[in-house]
């Protein structure tokens, strides 16, 4: 069983009543079975494909088979000629339209459909709206297109090299592949602790390319009703608010006549935040033909188009003292975005949260900066369970300090406990400016080396390189920063990235909440109901959360970057909270007494010492709107809305080993366990937390292991379908093995910091690091991923080459 | 060109296009849409029904093939109001989080346990193999099929299924 390190500092309630004390059943905080679940398990989930409207058409859209090239013509005479097409729509339509590009969330424009080039494989050229899925696939056969090739940028490394081709020569101004630079830290204080210190290490490390792929791929129905001019548009979105918002500046559609619904999402980790050609095409096709279309990609142009991860080519540096004190990191980083800078992260972060790669160290200095690149490939960077950049982060901070350690020939897990930062600093502020709210990392750190026997592992691990056998132990300890952000601070597009929350207490005590973010397979519908739960003490079964239809919720900028429970999750405690103040005066005006002389315990506001009269929220939501004379300025319900502005992020962490054995004949990796210490701060449901944590435990096996978007050098891409972009299946995953601790985040109303992509997060350096701690007898101090059998091989040999 | 088959028990008699999927029979034709689709390849599994019992990715499938045979799908995995075992296993265990390779993983299994009703957590791994989930990490499935395998009978009714 998990072993439990409770360093909670939350109140604990009074629960003089049996039944809300019933562990099977919380009211409140607690493993509870997802309200979701029955209608999945049923079959009855509705994802956007199961949606049919009448009247309604399809939509397929005419991909780029070439990264670059000049488009010459689109002729779609054959294709409109064919009895069951109802529109086609080209580039050169969309321009009459003043559509052809549309804002990207980078302060970039994107093509819809091209019309001067294309940039990347894959890339939207037309859209063909037909009477079934199948004829509108037909009808892209018949549409000739001639393109002239052009050299395409596919390696970053060569994208700003003189004389490269410009791939964006449609921006004024624009005459190289370069996006951006940015940097964090002090540059000169951390060359001068770099010029001093003993021992410095340096390795290039690569993030490769890597995708989301949620099971359902991504789709839109536009539904536009000419007369009124109202747009319904059902989209397969993380963020159906903050698309309504910009459909409204794109399509110039008033925002009170857009409705956008999220249905069911099935699974989205980044992928559905952005907002692709489909939806607008799908938009312009039901204007076009006044009536709704439905436009839902197959897999391979979501591997191909849709918002790609990662891509980061990392030199990392680290300096520190013989001794094994780690004094400051530096890093220069080439990012690979795409032929677009489409990535969804707050304004002033280009980098997202990177500067975060100071890890869960105590350090003198540090400094980063990144260069944004050009290339001709699928726009994207921000996606899969990412944090905001965080993972690209980690993965670097965590594999140089394995190198670190191999250069001092010191243990990993020693040398992590001797530079981490002390319980006492918190809140720490690290040497970018983050200030980290709250941390215990040693008792995490020792949890998961008892877990799993380290010391037994070390001891075995001799023993099999004694025999030529291939064991490692990998050790990762990551700190996340999530739950962006303060207004103040943080915004996308110019949204401020608050979220809210609207609960609202019916007459007979059942309650509704209403959620500016979307679930997408989170169980958004349990958790939030049992904060109002514990907040209020209403069953969660008799609560419904209402989600992903911005008619019926409150404006928010959605779920990404692990920022459901740290920003929604405060607003519906807070909401909370303003019904439980509103009902004491209502109670008081019940019982005929004065509200301070009232006690609050879970689902009751009951006279101080005598217990036995008081009034239960689902009296006092009666009172409320029944007859119960008000006090003064006290309105007939039990309804409050809150908007939640976060004081700052909050800093999940963990601690990661995994146990890998290599065969040596092949170079297939096959690990053997995983073990996970996490600490989110409070747990809410600690069912739906370890699920989170398997879910990206899995990931992290895969991006290290197998997953990767590659290109050959013509920028054809090698992973667009399934059968080249591989994702583990049950058999190349263990048993996952779990442990937590608890340290609330302070500023949080309820103490909760999050969980989503903690484990995608912390876990890819824990597999690599278990590969390359395998493959030291060769020598191997380095290796990238995906550490594939052939790639391991090839390091084995010693041939270790970068991912192409 | 007409295709009769048996669906979740009941005769259905359809006019469709000859190269029709069954994965699209299901869903579009007979309003089935427990059943998914989610890759172009026959890898992902969100797909796999029961044809005659054996777990098939019915995006691989045409309609015209199944002609003459007895496909089952999500929707009838419950008897009336009683929950299959795998599908409460599903529950109790958290074996889904978005729910969209649920269907498909359940039917597997349910082959599974109707061939071999103790499988060990080997079996399990690989008689789910062909399938992919993106949310659960797989070992919460597993639990969800060991769940239905120790309780083969006498699930709860849908009143007594709690939220």
């Amino acid at each position: 069983m998990t072993t439990v390190q409770d360093r909670s500092a939350m109140p604990q309630e009074r629960e003089p009543n049996p039944a809300l004390s019933d562990p099977d059943r919380p009211i409140g905080y607690g493993r509870v079975q997802r309200k979701e679940d029955p209608r999945f398990i049923r079959g009855r989930g509705r994802y956007l494909d199961d949606i049919v409207l009448p009247g309604m058409l399809h939509g397929a859209i005419l991909r780029s088979p070439v990264a670059h090239a000049r488009l010459v013509s689109v002729d779609t005479t054959e294709a409109l000629a064919h009895p069951k097409v109802r529109a086609v729509v080209t580039g050169k339509d969309l321009e009459g339209l003043n559509l052809a590009w549309a804002p990207t969330l980078s302060a970039d424009v994107q093509a819809v459909l091209a019309t001067d080039k294309v940039r990347f494989q894959g890339q939207e050229v037309a859209f063909v709206v037909a009477d079934d899925r199948y004829a509108a696939r037909d009808a892209l056969e018949l549409i000739d297109v001639e393109y002239e090739d052009l050299p395409p940028v596919v390696d970053a490394r060569r994208a700003l090299d003189p004389g490269a081709p410009v791939i964006r020569d449609d921006k004024e101004g624009q005459t190289d592949n370069h996006v951006f630079d940015w940097e964090a830290g002090d540059a000169a204080a951390t060359d001068a602790v770099f010029a001093r210190a003993d021992v410095v290490v340096s390795e290039e490390v690569v993030y490769p390319r890597v995708h989301p792929a949620p099971m359902e791929t991504c789709g839109a129905i536009a539904d536009y009703e000419p007369v009124e001019g109202r747009l319904t548009l059902y989209e397969t979105s993380q963020a159906p608010h903050a698309h309504r918002t910009l459909f409204a500046m794109v399509a110039g559609i008033p925002e009170h006549k857009i409705r956008v619904i999220s249905p069911d999402i099935g699974g989205g980790f980044g992928n559905k935040v952005g907002i692709y050609p489909g939806y607008i095409l799908a938009v312009v096709g039901s204007i076009v033909t006044g009536r709704p279309v439905k436009w839902v990609e197959d897999r391979s142009e979501n591997l191909m188009s849709t918002s790609f991860a990662r891509d980061y080519i990392m030199r990392g540096e680290v300096a520190a003292t013989r001794e094994g004190k780690i004094l400051a990191v530096r890093t220069t980083v080439l990012a690979d975005h795409g032929a677009f800078n489409a990535t969804a992260q707050p304004t002033k972060y280009p980098a997202g949260f990177f500067s975060i790669f100071t890890g869960s160290y105590d350090l003198e200095a540090a400094h980063c900066s990144v260069t944004g690149v050009y290339t001709n490939k699928a726009p994207g960077g921000v996606a899969y369970a990412c944090s905001f950049r965080v993972t690209e982060a980690v993965y670097l901070v965590e594999r140089m300090v394995d190198v670190l350690a191999a250069e001092l020939a010191m243990d990993p897990a020693e040398l992590r406990l001797k530079n981490f930062i002390r319980p006492e600093q918190f809140p720490y502020r690290n040497k970018t400016g983050w200030e980290y709210d709250s941390g215990d990392y040693e008792p995490a750190m020792r949890m998961a080396m008892d877990r799993i026997g380290y010391a037994d592992l070390r001891r075995e691990q001799a023993e099999r390189r004694d025999r030529g056998e291939l064991m490692g132990i990998g050790v990762s300890f990551f700190t996340e920063t999530v739950g962006a952000g303060p207004r103040k601070h943080m915004d996308i597009v110019g949204l401020g990235m608050a979220d809210g929350a609207e609960v609202r207490v019916h007459p007979t005590g059942k309650a509704v909440v209403r959620l500016s973010v979307q679930t997408q397979g989170q169980g958004h519908e349990t958790t939030f109901a049992q904060i109002l739960a514990e907040e209020l003490g209403i069953p969660p079964e008799d609560i419904d959360v209402v989600h992903g239809d911005t008619d019926n919720t409150p404006f928010g900028l959605g779920t990404y970057g692990s920022r459901s429970t740290p920003v929604s999750g405060g607003a519906v405690a807070l909401a909370a909270r303003k019904v439980k103040d509103k009902a004491r005066l209502i109670a008081a005006a019940m019982l005929e007494t004065r509200p301070e002389d009232l006690e609050w315990e879970k689902g009751r506001w009951f006279v101080a010492g005598d217990p036995t009269v008081g009034k239960t929220i689902a009296e006092i939501a009666l009172g409320a709107h029944g007859t119960v004379a008000l006090p003064e300025g006290v309105d007939g319900n039990l309804d409050a809305e809150v908007t939640y502005d976060p004081p700052n992020l909050t800093f999940p962490f963990g601690a990661y080993i995994c146990v890998v054995d290599v065969d040596p004949g092949t170079g297939k990796v096959h690990v053997r366990r995983f073990v996970a210490v996490d600490d989110c701060g409070t747990r809410i449901n600690p069912m739906i937390v370890e699920g989170q944590i398997h879910g990206g435990l899995a990931d992290g096996v895969g991006m290290a292991l197998m997953e990767f978007i590659g290109f050959d050098e013509q920028g054809n891409c090698l992973g667009g379908s399934f059968m080249d972009y591989l994702i583990p299946t049950a058999v190349e995953v263990p048993d996952w093995e779990t442990g937590y601790t608890v340290t609330p985040s302070p500023h949080h109303p309820i103490g909760a910091k999050g969980i989503g992509e903690s484990a995608t997060v912390g876990s890819p350096p824990a597999v690599v690091n278990a590969v390359v701690d395998a493959l030291a007898p060769f020598g191997i101090r380095h290796m990238d991923m995906p550490c594939t059998p052939a790639r391991v091989w090839a390091a084995m040999q010693g041939r270790p080459t970068p991912p192409v | 060109m007409q295709v009769s088959m048996t669906v979740n028990g009941t005769e259905v008699s359809r006019d469709v296009e000859p190269r029709q999927l069954l994965v699209h029979f299901l869903r579009e034709t007979l309003g089935l849409t427990g059943t998914h689709w989610g890759c172009d390849t026959s890898n992902c599994g969100t797909c796999v029904v029961l044809v005659d019992g054996v777990p098939v990715k019915s995006c691989t499938q045409l309609a015209a093939m199944t002609a003459g045979h007895e496909v089952r799908t999500v929707e009838g995995l419950a008897d009336g109001g009683t929950l299959d075992p795998v599908q409460q296993g599903f529950m109790e265990e958290h074996g889904l989080q978005c729910g969209f390779c649920t269907p498909g993983m359940m039917l597997t299994a349910r082959a599974l346990l109707d061939r071999q009703p103790h499988p060990d957590e080997t079996t399990i791994r690989e008689a789910i193999s062909g399938q992919i989930c993106r949310c659960t990490g797989y070992a919460t499935i597993v639990r969800s099929i060991q769940w239905a395998a120790a309780h083969p009978a006498a699930a709860p009714s849908d009143q007594e299924v709690r939220a």
